[in-house]
């Protein structure tokens, strides 16, 4: 660009070949500036993550309070993972918290792509009224509700179980409607071609459009699964029976009790986040190129 | 095609349709719409968790207005988001500026920086709680730097600046994202027309960048200011069930969960407290609205 690069050819040739999204080459003072900044921002969100780690990982002998702070553990030991166990029932609140992560992912992936369908696809006189029902629902702060959902879910006599836990978010309105956007932007020639064959509704429904609106669906999946797996409010309030406690709960449980040994909490942090950590790796491509095209197709 | 068998796609069978969405129906009138009308009616009577209640009309109100830990509340939610909105605005804009070139390794930085906001909020809270201890990482740090230790979780003010710290660091990565959509529709036409004028950086982020994703901004403006208005679990975590020293650092959701739950829980007193809560829920909502419409006329 500058008329510096211009009559110095050989030293720009000589610089590594790094372009942007444009192809057009990136300049080294400033890929060096932005590395930098990324790595110190990479400190700042990640560090924490693993000084916990590193903290789980110290023995009983080891000072974690020294001053300047010592990042590896000088003995490496599982020994904190073990202590844990035998002091709540963590493994037990892994398996709760999956039951209900799960079930959540199911649900909702069924219930919102029926909804969603019949929102976007289908006619029939009340289907506006049934539209507006779930932007309501949509709005409604759920932490100014949850008394009320409270004591509904104590006439429905499920307090203090896991379906209790599951159930006021077991169909998301925000993910109904996120899949009625999804199934309007399907073109409609395909579905007719497939009713003049002699498709009937449900046929429609599972052999064309459900495959079509996969990428929505993986969405849908990834946050039903986080939002069940990371919640606390709900479980907190309906959830009084120890044996019946998610991991979130749990830990909150963990801290009260055991505040004065940080190895046993840290411990206890780092298996409620390994998996999803684990699992966000394993499909942040899916959902980075998922959310970019909703939040652009708007 | 003819126009006939579209119509005959989309009449269908007066049944099958509802068949659809009654999952979806059923779930939400049961537990959000139900509920929401329930508070709404409960916040004028006198029901505990259980004790039928009898209509008080405005009672719970009134009393509100002489209850300390009330006001202790609604100050506290209010100086959350005056604290906690601008930084989620401004931060995230930055943070996805740095990752928007496509440099090698960018997909890592990209997911790694999302870790916070994947994280849950108990194991973000716990963590923060153990770095900002009297004897934690960042008080050796300073204490290496000869700044010495500083209480940030037991001081009143500090422990609710280090919540709203928290917030922001959980939350930069999800509007990150948003910003990124955003940026992806920013023509880089524009950035060029200004270089060639001779507009440094700072100047091409404020008088290009800025206004194409002002909605955005507006957007995440509206959003971060409900959430951090309804703000529960990084305080509680942090500052306990009973809001740090004397209480001073509960926020309005603390309050109704401490108010409405157990079985003395007074459901009337805490429904109305929800009331509020929704009140200024949508009262930040059409003031970010309208501040958004004067600006552009």
């Amino acid at each position: 660009m500058s008329v510096l690069e211009k009559v110095r050819p050989a030293r720009v040739v000589s610089e590594p070949r790094v372009t942007d999204e444009h192809g057009r080459r990136v300049r080294v003072w400033e890929l060096a500036l932005r590395y930098a900044l990324l790595l110190a921002v990479l400190a700042l969100t990640v560090g924490p993550f693993l000084w916990q780690l590193s903290t789980s990982l110290k023995g009983p002998t080891e000072d974690i309070y020294t001053s300047p702070p010592r990042f590896l553990p000088s003995d490496p030991t599982f020994h904190n993972y073990e202590r844990v166990s035998e002091t709540i029932p963590v493994w037990d609140y892994a398996l709760n918290s999956l039951k209900v992560a799960t079930a959540n992912v199911v649900t909702n992936c069924v219930g919102s792509a029926l909804a969603g369908y019949a929102l976007a696809r289908l006619r029939y006189r009340g289907r506006r009224a049934a539209t507006l029902a779930f932007i309501l629902a949509m709005l409604v702060p759920v932490e100014g509700i949850i008394i009320a959902q409270f004591t509904t879910m104590r006439e429905l006599g499920l307090n203090n179980t896991l379906v209790g836990v599951v159930l006021p978010g077991c169909i998301g309105a925000m993910n109904v409607l996120l899949m009625r956007n999804a199934f309007l932007n399907l073109p409609y020639e395909i579905e007719e071609a497939a009713f003049v064959d002699g498709a009937n509704v449900w046929q429609r429904f599972v052999r064309i459009a459900l495959p079509s609106v996969k990428g929505t669906l993986a969405v849908v999946a990834i946050f039903a699964f986080m939002g069940a797996w990371d919640d606390f409010l709900w479980p907190l309030i309906v959830l009084s029976d120890p044996s019946k406690f998610t991991l979130t709960i749990g830990l909150n449980y963990l801290h009260g009790t055991f505040a004065n040994d940080e190895r046993l909490v840290a411990a206890g942090t780092v298996i409620a986040v390994a998996p999803l950590i684990a699992l966000f790796a394993c499909l942040q491509r899916y959902f980075f190129r998922g959310v970019g095209e909703g939040a652009v197709k708007g | 095609m003819t126009m006939s068998t579209v119509s005959r796609v989309r009449r269908q069978l007066p049944l099958s349709p509802w068949l659809f969405a009654a999952p979806g129906l059923l779930v939400i009138g049961a537990f959000i719409l139900y509920p929401f009308v329930s508070t709404l009616i409960n916040a004028f009577t006198d029901r505990r968790t259980l004790i039928e209640g009898k209509f008080v009309g405005l009672d719970n109100f009134r009393e509100l207005l002489h209850d300390d830990m009330f006001w202790i509340g609604l100050r506290n939610s209010t100086l959350y988001v005056v604290g906690v909105v601008p930084a989620l605005v401004l931060l995230p804009l930055l943070l996805a500026l740095l990752v928007q070139k496509n440099i090698p390794g960018i997909a890592f930085f990209r997911s790694a920086f999302y870790t916070p906001v994947v994280a849950s909020i108990v194991v973000v809270g716990l963590i923060w709680v153990w770095l900002l201890d009297e004897r934690g990482l960042v008080n050796s740090l300073l204490e290496t730097i000869g700044v010495g230790r500083v209480g940030f979780l037991s001081d009143q003010w500090l422990l609710l600046l280090s919540a709203m710290a928290v917030t922001v660091w959980k939350g930069l990565g999800y509007y990150m994202i948003i910003y990124l959509a955003a940026l992806a529709n920013v023509p880089r036409e524009l950035h060029e027309a200004a270089a060639v004028d001779g507009a440094g950086a700072v100047r091409r982020f404020l008088t290009v960048t800025v206004p194409a994703v002002r909605s955005t901004m507006v957007l995440v403006g509206a959003l971060s200011s409900v959430a951090a208005f309804k703000v529960f679990s990084e305080v509680y975590l942090m500052a306990g069930p009973s809001g740090g020293p004397a209480g001073e650092d509960t926020t309005l959701v603390m309050l109704v969960q401490r108010t409405g739950t157990g079985l003395t829980g007074r459901v009337g007193y805490a429904s109305a407290i929800s009331v509020v809560v929704f009140v200024v829920t949508v009262a930040l909502m059409l003031l970010v609205l309208r501040a958004d419409r004067r600006d552009e006329s």
